[in-house]
């Protein structure tokens, strides 16, 4: 477009800094991504269906989707409860509470296990009545679960918050003006304005969950065919020096990743990129 | 305002946003810092003056900021490119650079380490110039770029889209050049998203654990983090220790953050 000459850099400049750009994002990202499925398949395809088929593997991925079914909808009610509460109501508190629901993005993964073994550890606050109640939760599902919903504890919530705020709430009050009821106004007025954010912010938060590796390995006590999610799984393979069967379980994680990816895109295109985080 | 009150379910929503935060983030945390607190002032002290955690801090620390740093420079350069250029393949780069989000930080880790480690893709080269990539500090440096880049890029790409060309065309019309233009006109308004892309790189860097424990080597004193001394005391038992290390962990990345943030609102003001 000639009338954008002005605005835009000459040919040469314009790619040189595209061909950098290339050379980045294929070294960083390309590359290890190639790296992950050629290290899974360097010997063979067999060995990739073996590492995949064994009994660890397999419990190691049932964990894996059972943490992740659990945690998900249960961040994703929170994740509505808190941007319904933040967008539709002004109150003292709520751009504190608004920094409280982003403070498991500042506390590292392994901090979000280890305050997880003070309360509920063997010697934790909780851990003698745990024993002598026979529960367990630290080394068990329960600890593993814990732990995934703090790391994945912001994710819903913070697609929706700008995208509703965004949106304002006119639309709420005049379906209440004319007499709906409140589960009415969410589900036929605001759940069908945010349903791309929605599921966009769940995709994030699934894809977290299912790749959890810092504060799950805290909790989990790698017990394996037992505590050992995928993410764990794949470290106690690499740790033996079985690199094949610790990549083929690695290029499934990655396989998930792209999945991610792929629907985020989708969902951008449906929803002409309102679901982008701004 | 009796407007509020329009829109029904504020004691529903209120009810369960606090519930869920105080039984999952604010009960445990304070767990956290009361449990170090059981320690006297002495014991901290000693604890986190120890040559091992000094050596961990600064590594984290220093490792991150230079990544958090490097992130900002690539991230620009690449949100620019994205924003600014069409070329073939734009759609498949843009979409890929939320790879590190959606990448289990294990898988990362590995595949990192291979392609870094001596014989690696890249370690080779590397090795031959006589860097060390894999188990070195400067491993650790290139899985947290790794981790931090892509929340420079998104964080400065929707500042790029939302810019009108208005002020550059008057720029060039004005006589500046292309460069001028960007130095003056189009680089201080995205400073203040460069500053939050590059806290938000530098906040996840402290805390990341899976990316970096692979390719770091973890040598007491020369390739551990903090977060892996935090899991190290743990399998000790040493609980109170671990507890210790992580508040003042804690305390420092929050009292980063809070100075960059302060240092924003200034920027924001200045600007203005």
């Amino acid at each position: 477009m000639a009338n954008r000459s002005v605005t835009t850099e000459s040919a040469p400049v314009r790619w040189l800094l595209i061909g950098l750009a290339i050379v980045i994002l294929t070294l960083f990202l390309l590359l290890p991504l190639a790296a992950v499925f050629i290290e899974a398949f360097r010997r063979g395809s067999e060995v990739f269906i073996k590492a995949l088929t064994e009994d660890a593997a397999l419990s190691a991925i049932k964990l894996t989707l059972l943490a992740a079914g659990i945690s998900v909808p249960l961040n994703t009610v929170f994740g509505l409860a808190a941007a319904w509460l933040i967008t539709k109501f002004r109150f003292k508190g709520r751009s504190f509470l608004l920094s409280l629901i982003d403070l498991p993005f500042a506390v590292s993964p392994v901090i979000a296990g280890l305050v997880f073994v003070l309360l509920f550890g063997a010697r934790g606050w909780f851990g003698p009545w745990l024993k002598a109640n026979d529960i367990q939760i630290i080394f068990a599902l329960p600890g593993i679960i814990l732990a995934t919903v703090f790391v994945t504890f912001p994710f819903v919530a913070r697609e929706l918050i700008p995208l509703m705020e965004s949106q304002g709430s006119d639309q709420e009050e005049a379906a209440v003006t004319l007499g709906a009821r409140g589960w009415q106004v969410f589900r036929h007025v605001t759940l069908p304005n945010i349903k791309w954010g929605l599921l966009y912010g769940i995709l994030l938060c699934n894809a977290r969950a299912m790749g959890e590796f810092g504060a799950v390995s805290v909790v989990s006590g790698h017990i394996r065919g037992k505590t050992n999610t995928l993410p764990l799984h794949v470290e106690v393979l690499y740790n033996e020096y079985q690199f094949s069967a610790a990549f083929a379980c690695a290029a499934l994680l990655a396989l998930l990743a792209l999945l991610t990816l792929g629907l985020k895109s989708l969902v951008e295109h449906l929803s002409g990129h309102s679901a982008k985080g701004h | 305002m009796g407007k509020k009150r329009v829109i029904p379910g504020f004691g529903l929503s209120f009810g369960i946003t606090v519930f869920w935060l105080g039984i999952i983030i604010l009960i445990p945390l304070s767990a956290l810092f009361i449990k170090a607190a059981g320690l006297g002032p002495g014991e901290w002290w000693k604890i986190l003056t120890s040559a091992r955690v000094l050596a961990a801090a600064k590594l984290t620390f220093g490792a991150s900021a230079a990544a958090a740093a490097v992130s900002t420079v690539l991230g620009l350069l690449v949100a620019w490119v994205l924003v600014r250029y069409q070329f073939p393949g734009r759609r498949i780069l843009d979409a890929i650079v939320d790879l590190p989000f959606a990448l289990p930080t294990a898988v990362a880790g590995i595949t990192l380490t291979s392609i870094y480690a001596p014989t690696g893709w890249i370690g080779k080269y590397l090795a031959d110039m006589g860097i060390q990539g894999a188990y070195s500090p400067f491993g650790v440096f290139i899985a947290l770029t790794f981790i931090g880049f892509p929340f420079v890029v998104r964080t400065v790409q929707p500042v790029m889209e939302d810019m009108g060309l208005e002020l550059e065309e008057a720029s060039a019309i004005l006589g500046a050049g292309r460069w001028t233009t960007f130095r003056r006109v189009i680089f201080p308004v995205l400073i203040p998203a460069l500053i939050t892309g590059f806290t938000l790189a530098f906040a996840r860097a402290i805390g990341e654990y899976g990316s970096v424990i692979f390719i770091s080597g973890n040598l007491p004193m020369k390739t551990e983090i903090l977060p892996l001394l935090i899991v190290a005391q743990l399998e000790q038992v040493k609980y109170e220790a671990a507890a210790v290390i992580a508040s003042g962990m804690l305390l420092v990345s929050f009292f980063l953050l809070f100075l960059i943030n302060l240092l924003q609102r200034r920027l924001n003001w200045q600007t203005r």
